[in-house]
């Protein structure tokens, strides 16, 4: 006699009676809604966003199967509808893990580069913060997001590119992001002002490459060594000799390539300063650390790739309590079974590291800023491969997270060896806005900035 | 001391080789092949190494019975 298993729908949260399901609850406070799913449901449990049922699975033996399952069970391309108007059509989200290796090991993201891009990043904050007065207020969103156009940019692309932007980019750039809205599971193209915006930003990034195409090609060419990824893309022919890549296509490339890296940098370095302010004592201990690392003048591009287990901790803790995507998605390819419960083919299924940073079983008091929790012996994030997931996991871990993280050292080494800063505003006014799918700060977020009287780098001759 | 790979989460950022690179080297596809899984005592700081700086957590260090 044989036994057929039965496997269970698993359960549904409430609410979403509405015909686009929870769609609206999404767009208001999605985190509300993921935590109610794990508080209603457990570790499987479904919502629904407009047509399709999206399974989402929090905890670490649901999380594996989401990390581990290869491309052909879940799906990664389909998933993520609002991207497509952003990078234009053809121009894919992500690659297949084999892909991702390669282009790991072919380009800028590799390890040996590493040292050069923490000078070039360093150099960036500096030429920012030459701007400042002896002291002032910046708005971290609008700060943040203009200095990693410009590291990102500098860093993917090449130095000639990134010194021919300008702050239109980087405005523009930011309409993209906010071009998220989740209505983009109704329609991508819905006439909505944040897609009008979206649209009219795409046009104008594709303007602005053109010009500066048109520039180069006007120019004489450069030495080798200047060229730049625009200029190998330019030189690249059709059969009868005419340009392969119009302007069109590469600022379609260029957006992709710097969109992982740049709202979920920006918003990192935020967070990290915000919660280094609200919390004095870490400040103390980071400040202390990098005191120690440059006294005796080292440069940035070395200091940063070595270890800062104080302000990477700090960076972590950001990192989980605000990770910078908050929801990951796939579409299921065939029917699965996941601790007992079924899914099938064509629904959706998500992991969310909002979630998942903050069950207390592994993150013991959640939703504090305890850097500690990463020093030994604790070493939260390694502990909890599977929950602790601001990077994802498994075949789709980010692949910039190890560029991630000296970045962030870079710009913190120069921000605070030469600077202080103060909260400008109620230190819980801080927080992020929820209603696109890319998260950002919510604005106002100012600080204070004050040059540091015996700064050790102050003055343009430090460098 | 015995090294093993889980090939699901290497990303072939070859931090390991570049720690020990008797130990480990980056194979043609791209991810670790582990060269030698025993390694001696001499090489532990070296292996430690790599197992604690792999960016995606993918190594494991167990000690032999």
């Amino acid at each position: 006699m044989t036994i057929a298993v039965e496997h269970k729908e698993p359960p549904r949260v409430s609410g979403g009676e509405e015909a686009n399901g929870h769609l609206e609850e999404l767009r208001e406070d999605p985190i509300a809604l993921m935590n109610r799913v794990r508080a209603e449901c457990g570790d499987v449990g479904v919502f629904r966003l407009v047509e399709r049922d999206v399974v989402l699975m929090t905890g670490a033996e649901a999380n594996e199967f989401f990390f581990r399952a290869p491309e052909e069970i879940l799906d990664q391309a389909e998933a993520y509808p609002f991207m497509t108007p952003i990078f234009g059509e053809g121009v894919v989200f992500d690659a297949p893990p084999e892909r991702r290796r390669e282009m790991l090991h072919n380009q800028a993201l590799r390890d040996k580069f590493m040292r050069g891009h923490a000078s070039t990043i360093a150099d960036e904050v500096e030429a920012m913060v030459a701007g400042w007065a002896d002291q002032g207020e910046i708005d971290l969103l609008d700060w943040f997001a203009e200095l990693t156009i410009y590291t990102s940019s500098a860093c993917l692309i090449g130095k000639r590119f990134r010194n021919q932007l300008d702050m239109r980019f980087a405005r523009l750039y930011h309409d993209l992001e906010q071009g998220t809205d989740a209505i983009a599971y109704v329609d991508p193209y819905a006439p909505i002002e944040s897609f009008r915006r979206r649209d009219a930003a795409r046009v104008g990034l594709v303007q602005l490459v053109e010009e500066i195409m048109e520039r180069r090609a006007a120019s004489p060419p450069v030495e080798a060594d200047q060229r730049d990824l625009l200029d190998v893309l330019m030189s690249i022919t059709n059969e009868d000799g005419s340009p392969r890549f119009l302007a069109n296509e590469v600022t379609g490339m260029f957006i992709s390539m710097m969109f992982a890296g740049h709202h979920t940098t920006s918003g990192t370095a935020a967070w990290t300063l915000i919660e280094l302010l609200r919390h004095p004592q870490e400040m103390e201990l980071v400040g202390s650390e990098l005191d120690e690392l440059y006294a005796g003048g080292a440069e940035v591009s070395y200091q940063a790739l070595r270890e800062m287990p104080h302000l990477e901790s700090a960076v972590k803790e950001a990192l989980r309590l605000h990770p910078p995507l908050i929801l990951l998605l796939r579409v299921a390819k065939e029917d699965l079974e996941v601790d007992g419960f079924e899914v099938k083919a064509g629904q959706m299924v998500a992991t969310s590291p909002s979630v998942s940073n903050r069950i207390p079983e592994d993150f013991p008091d959640p939703d504090t800023f305890l850097p500690g929790r990463y020093l030994e012996p604790r070493q939260e994030d390694r502990a909890n491969p599977w929950t602790w997931i601001p990077f994802g996991a498994g075949r789709h871990r980010c692949v910039g997270a190890a560029f991630a993280m000296m970045q962030l050292k870079a710009i913190f080494s120069v921000l605070l060896l030469d600077w202080e800063f103060e909260l400008a505003q109620p230190p819980d006014t801080y927080r992020n806005d929820h209603s696109k799918m890319v998260v950002q700060l919510q604005q106002p977020c100012v600080v204070r900035y004050r040059r540091k009287s015996g700064s050790r780098r102050s003055g343009p001759a430090s460098r | 001391m015995r090294v093993s790979v889980d090939l699901d989460l290497c990303q072939g950022h070859g931090v390991c080789e570049a720690e020990a690179p008797g130990v480990f080297e980056l194979g043609k596809n791209q991810t670790v092949t582990i060269l030698d899984d025993s390694p001696g005592d001499e090489l532990r700081s070296e292996v430690e190494a790599a197992v604690r700086f792999c960016p995606t957590s993918a190594l494991h260090l167990t000690e032999q019975e």
